[in-house]
């Protein structure tokens, strides 16, 4: 098959093998005609009466909202927090063993006692249950991105006289930076389990609350509108995080197509 | 003053570490910083857990989290390799399907939760699809990702020689790609640990997470806690095993490359 | 200007030990051009951080007019040998070379002057506003010597700064820095092992030994300046001293075993990457 003729047969591939997908899923909902599995057609439906918009206020504001601090207050201490780590040896030492301890608690485990300790169920305890376990991969991140930083970069602003806090600014900070959102993106897609884990697990409002409750209820065509709803939230954040990246380190995907190996 | 690292003192300084953290707890639990109905102290809760671990239940708990981990990973490393593989060796292959995985991959396992329980319930079938579900994403990608990531002199050396596609692919393809398989395994271990105890802690499904859930309900704390302690050093255990052959994988490999942490 | 004193480095301890450098000493004199050559693996880069203030000496000392040396002083720029892990690549040239400057006192008005001035005198004026990674080798490490321009050094280190650039844009290289010497009246200090490349630039050449590493022997160059690349090349006491100091480094290769003199002579001309 030439050139020409095989792109063009993958280009059709990349469009009839989603739309065949879904056309299965439709037909197969047709086919089973159960309650629980409702047609695709039926959870478009649904899904456009609730989310779009009536319920939108009263249910994703509040679920965004949680997702948007958690993961900002995580970005904030994680670099914060990695940044010395990574150019401290002394400092790992001593916190290592706790970071590895709690990097590794699967985050449910902690769902309960995160209410027991701050007595509500509120935004507060949902947020700092997501910053939490979100703060984790962007620690990590940071610190091995600093720690990976080639020392020929640290060479030429020490003997340029740059003083640490300046070093750090305009060196450490910027060198690591691929790393660095390398980590932020695992932590925004963690951002969204954490928030439907929490809201599901106890909350008045929030996707994850709608899911319970039409879970609850028996009701299947919401449920399945509330999966898709997280599906289709989840994939736009990680969409929108891409294309920041995409404009943010730019520079590091010239840089690395040149430099020599 | 620079001090000398060695083994001895890095030693000391974990324990250290330790030591010190442990007895943070204790003391604010002790003096009521933070009420010892909300945290119980150090003492307590590992008095509980040494009395819970003299129990058969605990340990059929444990077995049981266990299970639906290794079962999950199972599962999910059974199908994610070989699709992996098929996909990563073939671009026709790998446009065709993109679409489908990039909205796929970011649907949060955890949406599934109420659907797994309307249909499958309480068994351990919907505990291992769950943790199956989660841990594939990760590993079909890594996976798709060191097929392709061979170092293409390699591969044209090998062509030029005259040596056959599916020679190539088991002698130079796969060998490159089990670093990144390694990875892989190791983010999907602890994906998989996590649901299956979701699945445990949301669903009721026996196991750790069940037991966290019970003791929470009947205002337990010494249990909570206890358990979820328990729970931590599980996840520890999963990490450090998952990590080290990750390592081993790795050390072979010319490339410093690694994929996403 | 610059006085070594007896320099010595020792990685780790005990029978595991490497000399990388034992009793390095020369000086060099204000405006001086000072080459120095060694085997391949003699230490030049730990001398050169050395004298930096990069790196502190297991033993002697570095001096600068008369002062010790612990860190990097406000006097001296270094220029790497690998301009692309030297340059920031998330910043524009401008950027670059306006980085050294911006804990130095002056106004922003003055600062912007420096870089504009020190990128005309590399011939970079046009590039200004490009990322350095968008240029090709030879212009980077013309970037690099601006910025080490723009930071008004008294003294100038070099290590191997012309190694990762292709033979011919070296020659322009070389001329260049024996212009900027001219045109700055600095003192530089160039680390090398391309030995036609020493004597070309040289006022005097200072011969390091292999490992553990002390000063063989320091050769004065006395050809005329302003040097040409092709005239002075065809002098006879150019073909002379080279051959010299070609002759002191053989012996010092030979003079180890039979498998490692097998590496690659210092004047093969180094297309390679940077390690």
């Amino acid at each position: 098959m030439n050139r020409r003729a095989y792109l063009a047969a993958r280009i059709a591939a990349e469009i009839i093998v989603p739309v065949a997908l879904l056309a299965g899923w439709q037909l197969w909902t047709m086919h089973l005609d159960s309650q629980k599995f409702p047609r695709l057609s039926t959870i478009l439906v649904e899904f456009k009466d609730i989310w779009l918009f009536s319920e939108f206020g009263t249910h994703v504001v509040p679920s965004l909202e949680r997702i948007g601090l958690g993961f900002a207050i995580a970005v904030a201490a994680g670099i914060a927090l990695g940044i010395p780590l990574g150019l401290s040896r002394w400092a790992r030492l001593w916190t290592m063993p706790h970071i590895e301890y709690w990097r590794a608690m699967p985050p449910p485990a902690l769902l309960p006692i995160s209410i027991v300790l701050l007595h509500s169920i509120g935004n507060v305890q949902k947020v700092s249950f997501i910053a939490f376990f979100c703060l984790f991969p962007i620690l990590l991140n940071t610190i091995d991105g600093v720690r990976g930083i080639d020392p020929t970069f640290v060479d030429t602003a020490r003997s340029y006289g740059l003083g640490t806090l300046e070093r750090i600014r305009r060196v450490v900070l910027p060198a690591a930076l691929p790393q660095i959102v390398a980590g932020m993106r695992n932590s925004l897609s963690l951002a969204v389990i954490m928030m439907v884990l929490s809201e599901y697990f106890s909350s008045t409002s929030g996707v994850g609350y709608v899911l319970l409750i039409s879970k609850n209820t028996f009701d299947f065509g919401p449920m399945w509108a509330a999966i898709l709803l997280i599906g289709v939230l989840g994939y736009l954040l990680n969409l929108l995080f891409v294309l920041a990246e995409r404009r943010l380190l730019a520079w590091h995907r010239g840089w690395r197509a040149t430099a020599p190996v | 003053m620079r001090l000398r690292l060695n083994r001895l003192t890095e030693a000391l300084v974990f324990a250290l570490s330790i030591a010190a953290a442990l007895a943070f707890w204790e003391v604010i639990s002790r003096t009521g910083v933070i009420s010892q109905k909300d945290l119980p102290s150090m003492s307590t809760t590992f008095r509980e857990l040494w009395s819970l671990v003299q129990t058969g239940g605990f340990w059929v708990a444990y077995v049981q989290t266990v299970r639906g981990w290794a079962l999950g990973l199972g599962v999910a490393a059974v199908l994610a390799i070989p699709i992996g593989i098929l996909l990563g060796s073939s671009d026709f292959a790998a446009s065709a399907f993109r679409v489908p995985i990039e909205f796929l991959r970011p649907i949060p396992s955890a949406a599934l939760i109420p659907v797994l329980f309307l249909t499958l319930g309480t068994t351990l079938k919907s505990e291992i699809f769950l943790a199956a579900f989660g841990a594939f994403w990760p590993l079909l990608v890594q996976t798709m990702y060191g097929v392709r990531d061979v170092d293409p002199v390699a591969l044209d050396t090998a062509r030029s020689f005259g040596v056959g596609r599916v020679e190539r692919l088991y002698r130079i393809k796969l060998p490159s790609a089990v670093p990144y398989i390694a990875t892989g395994m190791r983010i999907a271990s602890g994906v998989s640990l996590i649901l299956a105890f979701t699945a445990e802690l949301f669903m009721g499904n026996p196991g750790l997470g069940q037991k966290v859930n019970f003791a929470q309900s009947f205002g337990l704390e010494n249990q909570l806690y206890a358990y979820a302690l328990a729970t931590g050093f599980l996840g520890l255990a999963i990490h450090l095993f998952s990590t080290a052959a990750e390592r081993r994988a790795l050390r072979w490999h010319p490339s410093q490359r690694l994929g996403a942490a | 200007m610059l006085e070594t004193r007896s320099i010595a480095k020792i990685y780790g301890s005990g029978p595991k030990a490497t000399h990388a450098l034992e009793a390095v000493s020369f000086t060099v004199a204000d405006g001086e051009f000072l080459c120095v050559v060694g085997p391949s693996g003699c230490g030049k880069t730990t001398l050169l951080k050395c004298i930096a203030g990069l790196l502190r000496p297991t033993a002697g000392e570095v001096l600068l007019r008369g002062k010790r040396v612990f860190e990097p002083p406000d006097e001296l720029a270094l220029v790497f040998q690998d301009y692309s892990r030297s340059l920031m690549p998330w910043s524009t040239v401008r950027n670059n070379v306006l980085l050294p400057l911006r804990h130095k006192s002056m106004t922003g008005t003055e600062r912007r002057k420096l870089v504009e001035d020190s990128l005309e005198s590399v011939g970079l004026t046009r590039f200004i506003d490009h990322f350095p990674w968008q240029l090709s080798g030879g212009m980077q490490q013309r970037v690099a010597i601006a910025r080490a321009l723009a930071y008004q050094p008294s003294i100038l280190l070099m290590d191997e700064p012309f190694a990762s650039v292709d033979a011919q844009t070296r020659g322009d290289l070389e001329d260049l820095i024996l212009r900027v010497r001219d045109e700055y009246g600095i003192t530089i200090l160039f680390v090398t092992h391309d030995i036609d490349e020493s004597v070309y630039l040289a006022d005097r050449v200072v011969v390091l030994t292999h490992s553990p590493t002390t000063v063989k022997e320091i050769v004065p160059v006395q050809l005329p300046r302003p040097r040409d690349q092709i005239a002075t090349k065809e002098l006879p006491e150019f073909v002379n001293l080279r051959g010299h100091v070609y002759r002191l480094i053989k012996r010092e290769l030979t003079a180890v075993t039979p498998v490692e003199s097998e590496e690659v002579s210092p004047d093969v001309p180094n297309t390679g990457t940077p390690v």
